[in-house]
Parts: structure tokens; C-alpha cells; sequence
């Protein structure tokens, strides 16, 4: 029993939930899995304002942005949403198998959306098992969304826009953090969000690591050193830390396996954080109806996530033939829209990344 | 540094040590080294030793992370019961009626995770 579905969305963050409510709004039956109980992807827990345009919900909250999408998906007739449903298999016939309450589906969709986000990086350090040692957004789940104190004193590894969003909101919620640590020698993240860590007297020790954790059966502390130029621990640095948390935002992964599975055209574009699938100026990939959008295709903010979900949307719907002219319209306004966002000095790294996708992109065609 | 207390593959234990005793034997690629540790076939698939596997070929070797070679990706992205691939099988040859009993009596059993 496979079921014919005409659009299926993999994932119901920032990027899926507005490429399904573009296809379904241009008239196009959409199908959209996430693999959560909750839709809203990160957003269910990012309680810091956005930045970015009015377009994109610039000045309101992550939390109340995915509370909107969700509410637009689910009052939209044309989406059925399926939520505990994890998408399994991505297979050459075109056949997606979901797993849905102990039972295994099967879907075949003319055109597929993949928008399943990322993955935290881990770091290999000695002790990196110790209990007391997370990602940081299992840290912002505990704290915003299950509303539990996650630690008393912590140190945050990573001072990108989450260590020190996270570090920020665990001072909100009474946490003593001690000090956030950056292999880099710059703070990679926004630098409103280090100031408010700075004003409360946080240090951010930028060109230093984490050497080693120790404790018995839990973590009770990490020895820190400075790394030179070359990214090697200088010895003779190290700094005794006692802390019973160690949270880690060493950064996020395109979440790519169904790309992988589906024979998508895949390239390590380090810009990009990891393999990402090589996608054309409407974000399908290198598999005829198959597009990615969002961090799954190079990790980057969730604004832009929302935007490529649209542009994806509206793509497909013209590809099926709804709404072709407005649709277009969406398309183009949309790209408009990345170009805009990503045009900051903050954009260059992405820029730089999207680049050597167009490349390869072209290598492959010829 | 102490190799062994550095976790690479924290579903099935594999410690730095174990990677790089693979790499000194000869072993080139994710999979080889997935085969004869067991890294990467855990609850989580590889989601977090993957790239910290291919980091330390990389540097191994001496290739950029451009070029190491990535581990083959198959269904399922995780774990599922043989319970629940047995009723898929059932459903599709024999109808859902026999599925809705199965379903009962597999419960009772316990599908065995």
C-alpha cells in the first residue's frame, strides 16, 4: 500500500513549515512529517528577538514565529500534518517510508521537500563522556522548554550566535556560567549578544579550548589552555575550572542522510558546515523533485531558513503547474529576499559557500 | 593525551584510541572502520562520530575533509522494531485486518526492542 501524495515536506521547523504553507497556498496538496510531537523545529525554544527584515518577523521572538507558522499550517486545508512521524528511507523508485506510531508508511510523492535541519558537532576531548557534559540545545530544551534549571556552574564551549545566546538565557535562569571558550580568535557570533555577556561579567576567552574534563562519575571540572596560530595547545596555559556543567555549541551539521539515501549530488563545502546536496537557483537537487531548504543545504540563521522554505514552496507549485504566474512572482521575491540577507559582512562566509555550490554544480552539468 | 578516555562513537564506546589503532592497521574510510568497530551503527547512525572519524583521516592521511570519502547511507535513519516491519509486510500481502490482530498479539509478546 503506497499512498501517492503530491507534495511531502520532511521536517516541520522554520523551512518546512513555510515551504509547505507556499505549496499549499498556491493550491498544491502538501504532506508534512516532522519527527517531533511539537512542529516549530528550534523555534520552540528560542526565546531571543530575530533580527533580520519585517518580512521575516524581525523584533519578534523565535517562539512566537513558529507559534504562527504552526497555526498557519494547521488552519490550512490543503496540509495534512503528521507529526511523530520520522522519515526513514528515501529510496531510487521514489518510494518515503515513515515510521508513524510503531507503524512503517509508505508515501510516494511527486515532489519532495527535505528540510530536516542539522545536527550539533561533538568535540573529542579527554572525559568527553563524563555526565554534565551537553550540547547546548539539549541545555535550551531543559531550560526553555521542560522549564529545569540545567546547571549551577557552567562553562560554555563556543562563542557563535548559540553559545552565547544559550549562555545568556542560563544567566536569565540563575546559572552561574563562568566563562565561555572560543577555539577561534574571534567571537564568531553577534556581537549585541556578547556585549550583554560581557555587561554581566562573563569572560569570553577567545584562542582558548578545553583540554580535558574531570570528575568521578560526573563531571566536577575542565582544565582550559589557550591554542597558538596553528590551532595547537600551547602548553604551560592551563586553567583548572571547577564547574559541574560543560556545555558545548561547537556548531551545527547539515542533517543530510535522506539527500545521501535519495543518490542527491552531496559536497563538503566547509563554509557550509558539512556535506551539503548540490541544489540550482530553485533549490532542487541534483534528483528531479527533490529539493532541500534550510540548514539542511549550509548551516545558517533561521531567517534565511524561512525564506528558502517559501522559495522551495512556491518553486514546486510552479513546477506543478498552481498559480504559475503569482507563484514565479513568490519565487523571485524570495531569492530578492536571500540576497538581501545574506548581504552583511555576516553573509560572507555563506556567500563564499553558495559560491563553490554553483560550482559544482556547473562541473557536474558539463 | 589519554586516547582512551576520548569518546568518538559515545552509541557503541569506541574510543580515539580504537580509531587510530584502525588508521596505524591500514584502514582508509569511514565504512571500514564502522565495520570492524562497530562505530557509527548505534542508536544515532553516525550523527556524531561521522565527522569526527573523517577529522582524524583527515588528518591521518593528510587529505582535506573535501576529500574523505563518506560513509554509505541506507534506511533506516534509526532504529526500527522487526515487530513493526513484520506488520508493514503483513499489511501489504494480507490485508489490514490481519495487521489490527497481530498488532495485539505482538504487544503481548513484546516486539523486543
Amino acid at each position: 500500500m503506497i499512498r501517492e501524495v503530491e507534495v511531502m515536506v520532511i521536517g516541520g521547523g522554520p523551512a518546512g513549515l513555510c515551504a509547505a504553507q507556499a505549496a499549499a497556498s498556491a493550491g498544491a496538496h502538501v504532506l508534512l512529517c516532522e519527527r517531533d510531537g511539537v512542529p516549530g523545529g528550534q523555534l520552540v525554544k528560542q526565546t531571543h528577538k530575530f533580527f533580520g527584515s519585517e518580512r521575516q518577523y524581525a523584533g519578534d521572538r523565535g517562539i512566537f514565529i513558529g507559534q504562527r507558522l504552526v497555526q498557519e499550517v494547521r488552519e490550512n486545508p490543503n496540509i495534512e500534518l503528521l507529526t511523530d512521524a520520522t522519515v526513514l528511507g528515501m529510496y531510487e523508485d521514489g518510494v518515503v517510508t515513515v515510521l508513524k506510531d510503531d507503524r512503517h508508511l509508505k508515501f510516494r510523492p511527486k515532489k519532495t521537500i527535505v528540510s530536516t535541519g542539522a545536527a550539533e558537532k561533538f568535540l573529542s576531548f579527554p572525559n568527553n563522556d563524563l555526565p554534565g557534559i551537553y550540547g547546548a540545545g539539549a541545555v535550551q530544551t531543559l531550560m526553555n522548554v521542560g522549564g529545569v534549571k540545567p546547571a549551577d556552574r557552567v562553562v560554555m564551549v563556543g562563542a557563535g550566535n548559540i553559545g552565547l545566546i544559550v549562555s545568556y538565557q542560563m544567566l536569565q535562569a540563575g546559572v552561574d556560567v563562568v566563562s565561555v571558550v572560543e577555539a577561534a580568535p574571534n567571537i564568531g557570533g553577534f556581537l549585541v549578544h556578547a556585549a550583554k555577556l560581557r555587561r554581566a561579567g562573563v569572560p569570553i576567552r577567545t584562542g582558548w579550548t578545553v583540554k580535558e574534563a574531570y570528575g568521578e562519575g560526573k563531571l566536577e571540572g575542565v582544565i582550559l589552555c589557550q591554542l597558538d596560530e596553528k590551532w595547537q595547545q600551547i602548553p604551560g596555559t592551563e586553567l583548572d575550572v571547577p564547574c559541574d556543567t560543560l556545555c558545548l555549541a561547537v556548531g551545527l551539521t547539515p542533517l543530510a542522510e535522506l539527500c545521501w539515501q535519495a543518490g542527491c549530488h552531496m559536497e563538503f563545502i566547509r563554509e557550509l558546515s558539512g556535506h551539503v546536496p548540490v541544489t540550482d537557483e530553485n533549490l532542487m537537487t541534483s534528483v528531479e523533485g527533490i529539493y532541500a531548504a534550510g540548514d539542511v543545504s549550509g548551516i545558517e540563521e533561521a531567517s534565511s531558513a524561512m525564506v528558502e522554505g517559501r522559495l522551495a514552496g512556491y518553486a514546486v507549485a510552479v513546477s506543478l503547474g498552481y498559480d504559475t504566474e503569482n507563484s514565479q512572482k513568490e519565487v523571485d521575491a524570495a531569492r530578492k529576499e536571500l540576497s538581501e540577507l545574506r548581504s552583511g559582512p555576516m553573509g560572507g562566509k555563506i556567500r563564499a559557500g553558495l559560491a563553490k555550490v554553483a560550482e559544482k554544480r556547473g562541473e557536474a552539468v558539463c | 593525551m589519554a586516547d582512551k578516555d576520548i569518546i568518538i562513537c559515545r552509541c557503541e564506546d569506541i574510543t580515539r584510541e580504537k580509531i587510530l589503532e584502525c588508521i596505524a592497521e591500514g584502514y582508509q574510510t569511514i565504512d571500514e572502520i564502522k565495520r570492524v568497530t562497530r562505530a557509527g551503527m548505534g542508536p544515532c547512525q553516525g550523527r556524531t562520530c561521522r565527522l569526527l572519524i573523517a577529522q582524524e583521516l583527515s588528518r591521518a592521511y593528510g587529505v582535506p575533509m573535501e576529500e574523505v570519502l563518506m560513509s554509505t547511507f541506507r534506511p533506516p535513519t534509526k532504529p526500527v522494531t522487526m515487530g513493526t516491519l513484520a506488520d508493514a509486510w503483513l499489511e501489504e500481502y494480507e490485508g489490514e485486518a490481519a495487521v489490527s490482530g497481530r498488532a495485539i498479539d505482538g504487544k503481548e509478546g513484546g516486539n523486543g526492542e
